[in-house]
């Protein structure tokens, strides 16, 4: 603390940096965030090409574009940037924007290291993007790199892990300096029960993080020993099991499927009462199923291997808790809707996403509780069903939420209201879009197409063509996305204190668009 | 079978949805089972899917009843409400109910699918990059199934077939009605054998069996795909069943027992070059050309190639011996388990006499087989080496 305090005065002596070393040497919480945000769309629109290319391969039978050698890497690299290059670092950006604003803490509570976890990844995306043009390509492997099969692989193999291992300490820095912030900075009088949702969620979030990012680092080190120095933590012919793998992974990785909701949650939940005009519902009982959500996240994740062959008792436990979850996410769910309920609503383009985000995410939920009927799993296990389920939870809900909360504090962040028409352009594209990609994978699935192959059997063509047009009717209406950003950021109509009508909280107080320090004396919470 | 109110309902449901013949046509539901636990399934998840429906359509219904009685362009103000600690219960415990309902039928289904005693047969799956094993353990009889679809078909050469990619040589033969019971493992990485007709889908791992079952109802021809990413050809390693009565397996295993002496009286001929050349280039295109390509020149980067390899042309020996035993920690598997004495000879003769390899020189059965023993007996003396 008193180290930060001296730091933030010592800034305060001399002219910051312009230009270009502004933003490689900057401590300051609301240029990282804004590094942050771009490095996450700079991603978004890399790991979306790779997506289109393999769209356009599956819009008909046959091999047009790809070789399946090289199918397999865009579907590894499109999982593996979507994650931890696009939706992870936008959360992480809106954390270092929005957290201090939101518990009226001048910074975050480590600067410096808060400059380096966001210089990591570009080294790390450097190194996954650069893979595709080393000897044998990039990884083809799956971004969930079951062994045997990663053993196999070349050169960007070793690098991708040097990469994860990059991106998970970035993370793990990042969460720390969060939750030491959440807990250390809020300005008096703001109690934790009286902090805003987002916060909340981000605090649970960061908490989860700093749990399974050391996990999922040890999983992919035994992977390089296995690749490099003849171990067998993996390979059964040296004592190994293939599996405890699998059972590694999916400890963190199933955690890691609500590090990318709930900082979801916490801005869907800022944004509906803003535009309800009436308090959330239910604010107590939304931060205890937020932290449920988080628990029962650490029991629940053998359900991703209900055909990897566990004994009955395996598959009840983890049919039964992975129900359970279903059980907090409705509390959500509900309280979202009573927050509507009796309001005065208005249908800006943060409330449009956040709508669209409560009704397409609970389609996500619902075929996720059909995923969690172990017996249905198997039928279902590793088919465009579950594609088109994780990308509801993901697209519709993460990324959905990613673009309300953009909208919603970008008057804040460039002191200029978007082009509303625009804004509303881009949600209709992007909502009526992506429903025709992702809900035709449903049926692709119930009708038996395994997901991660390059080629189908004919009877699968006709949703496979329209989800594809849908896929690029969604790629490309993003294109808006970026020239409400520019227009935003280079004029536009001046945006009050306020912004929003309905809008409560610290960050409403201070002046649009936010001064480069803020709450340098601490306000005060009634 | 006894059905219940709601196996009963979504029966009728989904035979509303499946009685258009566009639907049909299209499947929008799971695939029509041919065995009681994948129709258990079925109507399992029709119910779920009711129940989902139910719910989606009550929250939703009052969402948007609010999105269009709560606007403030209709001069609605709103109300201040923010807690009500009833409500909050009601809507735990109510889902809470529910999903107990969901959980008691679904845990009757897991049962059942895990059971796999008292089997009429067992047929042990192997998966291989990229084709399936197939090992009758009664009946004695082996077999490597692989996928049939041409590649002119895949590269958009030729018109494709009605059963494109979901054909293979030589399908799985079992008799209707009988418990069969499959272990599953691999050879290389994982793999999983699916068959949605009658939902088996089991991870083939590598270093382990594990055990799975089915009883077909109808006689027909089923087909399925490997479901787990296992490399570069996972797309094009299909799985087909064909459930014929009683009678005609026994004929066709039968013809599968007069089949393998063609085949192991084979391994004590001598061939001409011609001959084990013609041969060979069948065995290269179904067992190599998918890694090292049918022009024999790899794919850069991550397969080596044939055309020029010092392998191929160095002495025939080495080169046998690749091809019978692999290379440890790469893709390159060993073949000497997997193909006859003379398949691996005449595959070698092939390799060395195509493309830019004229080396004139050729291998013969007993040869290969000389080596096989070579290395058994090595593999044997060598406990008795430290005393």
């Amino acid at each position: 603390m008193s180290d930060a305090a001296h730091a933030h005065d010592h800034d305060h002596g001399h002219h910051h940096p312009t230009g270009l070393m502004r933003w490689v040497k900057t401590t300051n919480h609301k240029d990282i965030g804004t590094m942050y945000l771009m490095f996450a769309l700079i991603m978004l629109f890399s790991a979306g090409t790779m997506a289109l290319l393999i769209r356009a391969e599956l819009f008909q039978p046959g091999l047009q574009l790809t070789n399946p050698d090289f199918f397999n890497q865009l579907t590894t690299m499109h999982g593996l940037i979507m994650i931890f290059g696009a939706i992870m670092p936008a959360f992480t950006g809106f954390a270092n924007w929005q957290v201090p604003l939101m518990i009226g803490a001048p910074d975050m509570a480590f600067p410096r290291m808060n400059n380096w976890s966001f210089w990591l990844l570009p080294v790390a995306a450097i190194f996954l993007m650069g893979s595709f043009f080393l000897p044998g390509g990039a990884v083809a492997g799956g971004w969930t790199m079951y062994p045997p099969l990663f053993i196999q692989g070349g050169i960007s193999y070793d690098l991708t892990i040097l990469a994860v291992h990059i991106m998970g300490l970035s993370s793990i820095m990042g969460s720390i300096n969060i939750i030491t912030t959440i807990l250390n900075m809020r300005a008096p009088g703001l109690t934790m029960m009286k902090m805003p949702l987002f916060v909340w969620t981000w605090l649970i979030t960061a908490y989860l993080l700093i749990a399974t990012m050391p996990v999922l680092a040890g999983a992919v080190t035994m992977l390089l020993t296995d690749r490099n120095f003849g171990t067998h933590f993996f390979n059964a012919a040296g004592g190994g099991d293939p599996v405890m793998f699998q059972h590694i992974f999916w400890f963190f990785g199933h955690p890691e499927v609500y590090i990318l909701i709930l900082p979801a949650f916490g801005i869907i939940s800022q944004i509906i009462p803003t535009f309800a005009r009436k308090p959330l519902f239910g604010y107590a009982s939304m931060v205890y199923a937020t932290s449920s959500i988080a628990v029962l996240s650490f029991i629940v994740w053998a359900h991703h291997m209900f055909a990897v062959g566990m004994p009955v008792t395996g598959q009840l436990f983890f049919m039964f808790s992975t129900m359970l979850i279903a059980v907090p996410t409705g509390v959500k769910v509900f309280n979202w809707v009573a927050t509507m309920w009796k309001g005065s609503m208005t249908f800006e383009t943060p409330m449009l996403f956040a709508i669209a985000f409560v009704c397409l995410f609970t389609i996500g939920g619902f075929s996720g509780l059909v995923l969690a009927i172990a017996p249905v799993d198997i039928q279902l296990q590793d088919t465009y069903y579950v594609v088109a389920h994780f990308h509801y939870v993901l697209v519709s809900g993460a990324l959905f939420s990613i673009f309300a909360g953009v909208y919603y504090w970008l008057p804040k962040w460039t002191g200029h209201m978007y082009d509303e028409t625009l804004g509303k352009l881009h949600f209709w594209l992007s909502a009526i879009g992506m429903n025709i990609l992702f809900f035709p994978m449903h049926f692709l699935g119930l009708a038996g197409m395994p997901r991660r192959i390059p080629d189908y059997a004919l009877q699968f063509t006709e949703f496979n063509q329209i989800a594809t047009v849908g896929a690029f009717i969604f790629g490309f209406s993003q294109l808006i996305f970026v020239v409400v950003l520019m227009k935003s950021i280079k004029g536009g109509q001046k945006a009050t204190n306020q912004v929003w009508e309905g809008a409560e909280g610290l960050e409403w107080t201070i002046p649009s668009p936010a001064p480069y320090h803020t709450f340098e004396t601490a306000p005060v919470v009634k | 079978m006894k059905q219940t109110v709601l196996q009963r309902w979504s029966a009728a449901l989904a035979g509303l949805v499946m009685s258009g013949s566009v639907w049909a046509e299209y499947g929008i539901n799971l695939q029509a089972p041919a065995s009681k636990v994948a129709s258990d399934v079925y109507h399992l998840h029709n119910m779920i899917m009711l129940v989902c429906l139910g719910i989606f359509i009550v929250v939703f219904g009052a969402m948007f009843y609010s999105l269009f009685a709560h606007r403030k362009s209709k001069g609605h103000k709103a109300a201040h409400f923010h807690e009500n600690t009833t409500v909050e219960v009601v809507w735990t415990v109510i889902p809470f109910v529910i999903l107990m309902g969901m959980a008691y039928p679904a845990a009757k289904v897991v049962i059942d699918m895990k059971d796999t005693s008292n089997p009429d047969m067992t047929i042990k799956v192997t998966g291989y990059q990229w084709k399936w094993g197939y090992d009758y353990l009664q009946d004695g009889i082996s077999f490597y199934s692989m996928l049939k679809t041409p590649r002119d078909q895949i590269d958009n050469l030729a018109a494709k077939d009605e059963t494109y990619l979901l054909e293979v040589d030589n399908p799985v033969v079992v008799p209707v009605g009988k418990r069969v019971r499959l272990l599953i493992t691999a050879n290389d990485v994982i793999h999983a054998w699916w068959m949605p007709a009658f939902a088996v889908k089991q991870d083939a791992i590598p270093g382990f069996i594990r055990d799975s079952w089915f009883k077909a109802d109808r006689i027909g021809t089923y087909r399925g795909q490997c479901a787990e990413l296992c490399g570069k050809d996972h797309g094009f390693m299909p799985i087909v069943v064909k459930v014929v009565s009683e009678a005609d397996y026994k004929a066709w295993v039968a013809s599968q027992k007069g089949a393998a002496q063609t085949a192991s009286a084979d391994n004590g001929k001598t061939f001409t070059l011609e001959e084990m050349r013609e041969r060979g280039e069948k065995v290269y295109s179904a067992n190599c050309a998918a890694c090292h390509q049918a022009n024999g020149m790899g794919i850069p980067g991550a397969f080596p190639a044939i055309n020029g390899s010092k392998v191929v042309t160095g002495p025939i020996d080495d080169h046998i011996k690749t091809v019978l035993n692999g290379r440890t920690g790469t893709a390159m598997v060993a073949f000497g388990k997997q193909l006859s004495d003379a398949d691996i000879a005449a595959v070698v003769t092939y390799q060395r006499n195509a493309w830019g390899n004229k080396m004139g020189d050729m291998a013969q059965a007993a040869q290969v087989a000389a080596l096989k023993g070579g290395a058994e007996a090595a593999v044997a003396a060598a406990p008795a080496a430290p005393q």
